[in-house]
């Protein structure tokens, strides 16, 4: 027999940026431990819209745990209490009968809130158009072996590169610092010969970018890494240091 | 000037001050535990130090690195707490792997600095400032031994010492690895390393401050 198990959420509304939120309970009973937690909330939505009540807005696309759409700071951690899963991933298996489940949006200056859980990103978007890409003119495409990149390098890179910018690392932060972030997404390039060419200047750029945004300084606490639903770890941010450092002082 | 405009900037100014710090304390350090061995050594150390020129310029510029460490940890403090925004978490749990020190950097700085000003009333005031102004000419500001022997020959000021050092103990073992982290003396191998080498380096430094406290309050 499928076990099933009764929660109350404690939920985070709040009609728009401007107005103020609070916490609002709601009580739900005979849920599949194999659920999901998104799903979870689909069910919850569809018996408010039933009753006539707002359904709980909240951010998802994938469900597979790739997009990094999903966010949600559930009982203290962002993406929930399990390890290297975003959100979508999270099962309710992870809870226990009668658990009070408080659900609660990114808080950080540069994610303001657009409604109950949902936030607005787009700070990171602006920060990758700040420098986070390589200007290439494309011409005929060439041996894939005819620029040679130790394996050490390539595997950091693709570590770095495997940031789907949630931004669990914003909300873990006690400085809301976006420095994980831009450290994978100036790693990913300054890993690799045709990223170093523009190397000082998307470091700069992006890190400007990132303080102009008003997002904190990294104290390194490493909570970021800890709740990285991707495990990108902060000797990322220790190129990043090192590579505006350089620049700066080239300057 | 990007040690003003920039976040990594002002993190950097951070991290030289406070290794230069550290680096002081070592020095304290190795001269305070010689009074445990010998008090007319450890006197002979005041004198050479005193209020020499050397000493003076010196002074001037470890008093100019604290000033400087005290006023970027406010700033940021503040850049900080404004970046986390208006609304904050209702239930915060701590992750795992996270030193309780790094969270807590200002308020131990606080407890430090407060530490640090009954610690320059007790003896520079009655060593350097003292030879200087001539400001109290009952003491002589070349016996530091016998300033030591009176202060921590009451046990309770032995334990507030002994508890401000642990303060000490705590901010530097994080702010050490951090300091070289922020400054990209860093990477996946050097980051276990670092934090290792933080703690038995702390370690020794806050073991020789507390012997000397330990030995004059509790044993001589």
């Amino acid at each position: 027999m499928e076990k099933t198990i009764n929660i109350t959420l404690r939920i985070w509304r709040q009609r728009g940026p401007k107005e103020k939120g609070a916490f609002k309970e709601y009580a739900l009973s005979n849920i599949s431990v194999d659920s999901s937690f998104l799903e979870m909330l689909d069910i919850l939505n569809e018996q408010l819209i039933n009753k006539g009540e707002e359904p709980v807005v909240f951010d998802h696309d994938c469900r597979e745990g790739i997009c990094g759409m999903c966010s949600l700071y559930i009982n203290g951690h962002p993406h929930g209490p399990d390890e290297d899963i975003t959100t979508c991933q999270l099962h309710m298996r992870k809870f226990n009968d009668g658990d009070v489940i408080t659900v609660e949006p990114w808080r950080s200056a540069g994610f303001p809130v657009i409604r109950d859980l949902m936030v607005d990103r787009g700070a990171f978007d602006k920060i990758i158009q700040a420098g986070g890409y390589i200007s290439v003119n494309t011409g005929g495409v060439p041996d894939a072996n005819a620029i040679p990149i130790p394996k050490a390098n390539a595997d950091e890179a693709m570590d770095a590169a495997s940031c789907i910018g949630c931004g669990a690392c914003v909300a873990a932060c006690k400085n809301g610092s976006a420095m994980l972030f831009v450290s994978a997404k100036v790693s990913q390039f300054a890993l690799l010969p045709q990223g170093r060419v523009e190397a000082a200047r998307r470091a700069k750029a992006m890190l400007a970018k990132m303080d102009e945004l008003g997002f904190g300084n990294c104290t390194n606490t490493g909570a970021c890494e800890a709740e990285c639903p991707k495990n990108v770890s902060i000797s990322n941010i220790a190129r990043l240091n090192r590579e505006f450092i350089k620049a700066k002082l080239k300057d | 000037m990007w040690l003003l405009n920039s976040s990594i900037g002002k993190k950097v100014v951070m991290s030289i001050t406070g290794l230069f710090l550290i680096l002081f304390l070592t020095f304290h350090m190795s001269m305070n535990v010689v009074a445990i061995f010998s008090g007319e050594a450890y006197n002979m150390i005041c004198e050479f130090l005193g209020a020499n020129w050397y000493a003076l310029v010196g002074t001037l510029v470890i008093a100019g690195g604290a000033v400087l460490h005290i006023l970027y940890a406010f700033w940021l403090t503040y850049i900080n707490r404004r970046a986390r925004g208006n609304d904050r978490y209702k239930v915060v749990d701590k992750p795992q792997g996270v030193e309780w020190a790094s969270q807590n950097m200002l308020v131990l700085g606080i407890i430090i600095a407060l530490g640090l000003l009954l610690h320059l009333y007790d003896f520079w005031f009655k060593m350097q400032f003292n030879e200087i102004t001539g400001i109290l000419p009952d003491v002589n500001p070349h016996d530091g031994y016998g300033l030591i022997a009176e202060k921590f020959a009451n046990p309770a000021i032995a334990v507030a010492y002994l508890v401000w050092f642990v303060a000490i103990w705590f901010h530097l073992t994080h702010g050490f690895w951090s300091a070289l982290q922020t400054l990209g003396w860093n990477n996946k191998i050097w980051l276990s390393r670092w934090k290792c080498i933080s703690c038995i380096y702390m370690t020794v430094i806050c073991l020789g401050f507390a012997a000397v406290a330990i030995y004059f309050g509790f044993i001589a």
